[in-house]
């Protein structure tokens, strides 16, 4: 699984990096929204990997960490996962203001000469 | 008052005085006065109570803690030497206010110039009594601050305005090499503690760093004291007006760079590299200052370079780095403010009588202002160091001290001849300067009828000149008491024996000084018609400190434009494609050095199904990626497949809050781009002239490739190199351990954000709120681009379609095509109300949240909004989204300010088990309550968003209302 993952991560990033890098604000966007999956896989990743083993503990007993997974790095996925949606809504908004403005959806504001 | 609260009071003042005199009206020339008087008197009453109660030996401290894990506190100091300085500071100043009260023109804002003037006053003092090294250079900075507010005073003056801006430019970068210089001393001795940092002394002679560190802080006081080759600064400094002149340039703020050498004198003198930096800079700049103050046709001028030669003339004491010479050259620093003070108000009542400062223009003004003449003549004679004058006595000391051989080279042997040549010159420009303009025949050519000067600006003045006679003749009586306190101060057990009395007998020193004294006249009565034929200093014509420091400042701006126009560019993805370079760049580094290797954690097996998933998921990406540009509903769709991997693989491998969350953020986004699309201009193929693409498009697109490529193989790399490695023991284990004991969740990830990190999770909610009404206010004024105006093509075949039959309504061909999809989602209404519901209740104890249930609910509203149409959904549920944010900021502001009414801190959570009829123990966390904010503002966050965009299609024509009318807040 490992191996699978960490590609993911690398073709997620990959394809988010070319499209950001792109002339066109929607480019833009969905570039940053695949960026945004890769980073949260990462983050998730570094918790490892585990099957089965999601982090809800018992009631009453005291819990065994060994066998749960890391619950640390998915809080903080779960806060990425917000932040980024609200960027992407942030972003969108800003960029068809822009769109309005300038008569293009060119990253510059402008056409390039 | 305790001894504590004077110092603070004598320190609190000034600055309190400048904030008031700020605010007074522009032209309260007198209320300024009298305020900045009555301040300044009143620091120099707490200064002189304080010097009855200064410990002997030791110093007063009061400290305030700031940062004292940095060694950073506010710690205030006095001892003998911070006190004769910190007296002379307040003295001065209060002198120098009276005689600026009648200088200063009533059309001057002169309340502006008593607050800078108060401000300085302020920092100077700050600067004495710092019992803090890096206080210390926070007030040194704050003198070329308001010095250079000072000297720019008359900023319609371009002279002022430059001459102020290269006094500010010297000083402050001085002032950063002293900072850098203490914090080296402060490396060293382990505090910036000065009284720790004193005792220190040998670790600091001895540390490998003690000569960068003695350079830097050098720097830093050559600069402020203008000395050699660092002294431009100071006769430019003349534009300012003449009060700022006597008490910055003679008194204090040049002073300052003095004070800092003898204060640390104890830690860093002694040495061959000081003995050698310090006294020949002293040398050169004593004889330089003089060189040119005899060729000066300003009266200013004169004084200015005068200045920069009893500068120069102390840093050599300081520099011989003998306990005599330290003691001498505090005697001087004193000496040299009392009598330069009075110079310079006399230069500027001769100014202000006659409207010229030329010393070729002025003449025989004996006639017209006797008082004036004479007190300027005394102050000059002390200058020049006639005997029975203070000058004459630290000029003694000093003669004597050259006479003592230090070191037995050959600079040591000339040294007495080089100072007698100095002091010779400085006799001649003194002369000058009395003879030039008070004696000969009547001044011709001049604007007005000179006058004596109004008594109020004669008598600081006569107070300053008094002192020079009193000091002079006898000089143990008055001045030695504060003279030995602030030697021992310095020295302590090294307080050597002197003696201060005018007469030591026949003594070599003396001899120097008659041949001085002579030599300076006679040089006078040869060279009188030659010195005032000239218009600068011969032999140091090419030593244009200006012309240097304007080339150099010249020369960074260019270099800057240059790097600026290397570098910058305003194109963002000349940016991006910087910022994901450096990126690379920074994650590569790390393993150029160490090398790339993976763990030996055994990994999980792969699963086919799994594989699957991510060769379907990268396809999207790629795909996505790929389409972007010319297919945005494909790679739309493309990019939600990437998303539902990532969902499925959160599922597979344990994080299932993750992937309720992302399923549901994804449905959301994915509504929010499809609402965004209807504005995006149609994108055509292109078009290259040539008709086909030129080379570097071509090699631009290989360029992002690569970048993209090679992240792309990086991230995969760290991530499976990462993945390979057993995890250190984390946090993470204490907090599965104490979720259930502590926060009655099992819930692990949901305690964690309600409870163990709620304060994380307020700002993150709070972060949302923001955005969702910046959303709403951007779009209150959104303004479609003109091709974007008219209704979608699919839209209006629908409509002429209705319109060209008889028995059809506009509209009626969307509500055909919608039927079945409008029943399915207003039946789904109520059921996806229960599961957001049910995703709450159940979110401490099992995946769900909050979180979730606001983004299933918002979910909920906008398939009603899908499935109706805006206004008709409007019509039947009015949501009114803000009410929901701010309620839901309010309830969980409310549940973590509630635990402070129990005295725990913000945000800590209780909970316990209610027994309920019929289902049982249920147990009720605050955190729950927490969560229900989380609910509320995420729902009224999303659907505020969603809403105001959805209601960019139905917008009235420009010109009327353009306020989405469902989320208007009536």
């Amino acid at each position: 699984m490992e191996i699978v993952l960490a590609l993911a991560i690398g073709i997620l990033t990959g394809s988010g990096v070319w499209l950001i890098l792109r002339p066109r604000t929607f480019q833009v966007i969905v570039g940053l929204s695949l960026l945004s999956y890769a980073v949260n896989l990462f983050i998730y990743a570094m918790g490892r990997l585990r099957v089965d083993a999601p982090p809800v503990v018992g009631r009453g007993g005291s819990a065994d960490p060994s066998q749960l997974v890391d619950p640390l790095p998915q809080a903080l996925v779960l806060t990425a996962i917000v932040i980024s949606f609200a960027m992407t809504a942030l972003l969108l908004v800003v960029l068809l203001a822009s769109r309005g403005l300038t008569g293009t959806d060119h990253v510059d504001g402008k056409e390039p000469d | 008052m305790t001894d504590q609260g004077l110092m603070w009071l004598m320190l609190a003042l000034p600055f309190a005085g400048s904030l008031a005199a700020a605010f007074l009206p522009v032209h309260a020339r007198n209320t300024a006065g009298v305020l900045a008087g009555a301040v300044a008197l009143g620091g120099t009453l707490v200064a002189i109570l304080l010097y009855a109660r200064l410990p002997a030996g030791t110093a007063l401290r009061s400290e305030v803690e700031w940062l004292p894990s940095l060694g950073l506190d506010l710690l205030i100091r006095l001892d003998g030497l911070s006190w004769v300085f910190a007296f002379l500071v307040l003295a001065v100043g209060l002198l120098v206010v009276i005689y600026a009260r009648y200088y200063m023109s009533a059309e001057d804002p002169v309340p502006r110039f008593f607050s800078f003037l108060l401000a300085f006053m302020g920092s100077m003092l700050g600067l004495v009594m710092s019992g803090n090294l890096v206080q210390l250079a926070f007030f040194w900075e704050m003198t070329s601050l308001f010095s250079f507010l000072l000297i720019g005073y008359w900023h319609h003056n371009q002279s002022a305005r430059d001459g102020a801006r290269m006094a500010l430019i010297v000083t402050a970068a001085g002032g950063l090499c002293l900072l850098l210089g203490v914090l080296l001393i402060g490396k060293i001795a382990g505090s910036y503690d000065l009284d720790i940092v004193l005792a220190s002394a040998d670790a600091i002679k001895g540390s490998p760093l003690y000569a960068p560190a003695l350079i830097l802080i050098l720097i830093g006081c050559f600069t402020k004291s203008a000395q050699f080759p660092f002294h431009f600064w100071l006769p430019h400094a003349m534009a300012a007006p003449t009060p700022v002149s006597a008490y910055l340039h003679s008194a204090t703020m040049v002073k300052a760079g003095i004070f800092v050498m003898i204060r640390l004198w104890p830690v860093l003198a002694g040495t061959d590299l000081w003995y050698t930096i310090v006294s020949t800079t002293g040398l050169a700049t004593f004889l330089f200052g003089a060189w040119s103050a005899m060729f000066q046709q300003d009266l200013k001028g004169l004084l200015a370079y005068s200045t920069i030669s009893h500068l120069g003339l102390i840093t050599l004491l300081l520099g011989l780095g003998t306990p005599l010479a330290a003691v001498a050259a505090i005697f001087h620093t004193l000496n040299h403010a009392t009598f330069k003070a009075s110079l310079f108000m006399a230069a500027g009542i001769v100014d202000h009588e006659t409207g010229t400062r030329d010393l070729r223009r002025l003449n025989g003004l004996f006639r017209f202002m006797p008082i004036t003449a004479t007190l300027a003549m005394v102050a000059a004679a002390a200058m020049a160091g006639v005997p029975l004058l203070n000058g004459f006595l630290s000029k003694e000391m000093f003669l004597a001290e050259t006479l003592e051989t230090h070191r037995g080279t050959i600079f040591d042997q000339a040294l007495p001849v080089l100072a007698t040549l100095a002091l010779a010159f400085s006799v001649l420009y003194s002369v000058r300067f009395i003879h030039q303009s008070f004696f000969g025949p009547p001044p011709v050519g001049l604007e007005r009828v000179p006058d004596e000067a109004p008594l109020w600006m004669r008598l600081p003045i006569e107070i300053l000149v008094l002192t020079c006679i009193v000091v002079g003749v006898a000089p143990a009586a008055t001045m030695g008491p504060f003279l030995d306190g602030a030697a021992r101060s310095v020295l302590q057990e090294r307080t050597p024996e002197y003696s201060l009395a005018v007469w030591h007998g026949f003594t070599q020193p003396l001899l120097l000084s008659l041949v001085a004294l002579g030599a300076g006249t006679a040089g006078y009565l040869l060279l009188r018609r030659h010195l005032n034929r000239r218009d600068s200093a011969p032999l140091m014509r090419r030593l244009k400190g200006r012309k240097l420091f304007e080339a150099t400042l010249a020369a960074i701006i260019s270099v800057a434009r240059r790097l600026e126009g290397l570098l910058g560019t305003r194109r963002l993805q000349t940016q991006l494609r910087l910022l994901a370079a450096i990126a690379l760049l920074a994650a590569w580094l790390p393993f150029i050095r160490d090398g790339y290797s993976l763990g030996s954690r055994p990994g999980t097996l792969v699963d086919p199904g799994f594989a699957m998933i991510w060769i379907v998921g990268a396809a999207c990406a790629v795909g996505a990626a790929w389409q972007a540009k010319y297919h945005r509903l494909a790679a739309l769709i493309l990019m939600a497949g990437a998303g539902l991997a990532c969902c499925i693989s959160f599922v597979w491998l344990s994080a299932p809050d993750l992937a309720i969350t992302q399923l549901l953020v994804e449905t959301v986004t994915t509504v929010l781009l499809l609402l965004g699309l209807r504005w995006l201009p149609r994108r055509l193929k292109e078009v290259w002239p040539e008709g086909r693409t030129p080379w570097r498009v071509h090699l631009r697109r290989g360029a992002d490739l690569t970048i993209a490529i090679v992240a792309g193989a990086g991230m995969a790399l760290l991530a499976f190199a990462v993945l390979t490695r057993t995890p250190p023991d984390a946090v993470s284990r204490d907090l599965v351990m104490r979720a259930y004991p502590e926060a009655g969740g099992t819930n692990v990830v949901n305690v964690i954000l309600v409870d163990f990190r709620a304060f994380d999770t307020l700002g993150e909610i709070g972060v949302l709120a923001i955005v969702a009404l910046t959303i709403f206010s951007l779009l209150r004024r959104f303004r479609p681009a003109a091709e974007s105006v008219a209704t979608p093509e699919q839209q209006r075949i629908q409509n002429a379609f209705d319109e060209a039959h008889e028995e059809r309504r506009v509209g009626d061909t969307l509500k055909d095509y919608m039927m079945v999809p409008r029943v399915v989602m207003q039946w789904l209404f109520p059921f996806i109300l229960v599961l957001a519901f049910y995703f709450f209740v159940r979110g401490h104890d099992m995946p769900g949240g909050g979180f979730a249930a606001g983004i299933t609910l918002s979910i909920a509203l906008i398939l009603q909004y899908m499935a109706l149409g805006t206004r008709k959904a409007e019509d039947r549920l009015r949501v009114r989204p803000i009410r929901w944010i701010g309620l839901g900021l309010l309830v969980a502001c409310a549940t973590g300010a509630a635990a402070m009414l129990f005295g725990y801190p913000f945000l800590t959570s209780s909970f316990q088990y209610l027994e309920l009829p019929v289902l049982g123990a249920v147990p009720l966390a605050s955190a729950l309550l927490f969560d229900t904010g989380v609910f509320l503002l995420v729902v009224g966050a999303t659907a505020l968003i969603l809403v105001a965009l959805a209601h960019q299609s139905i917008r009235r024509p420009l010109g009327r209302s353009t306020q989405p009318e469902a989320v208007k807040e009536d």
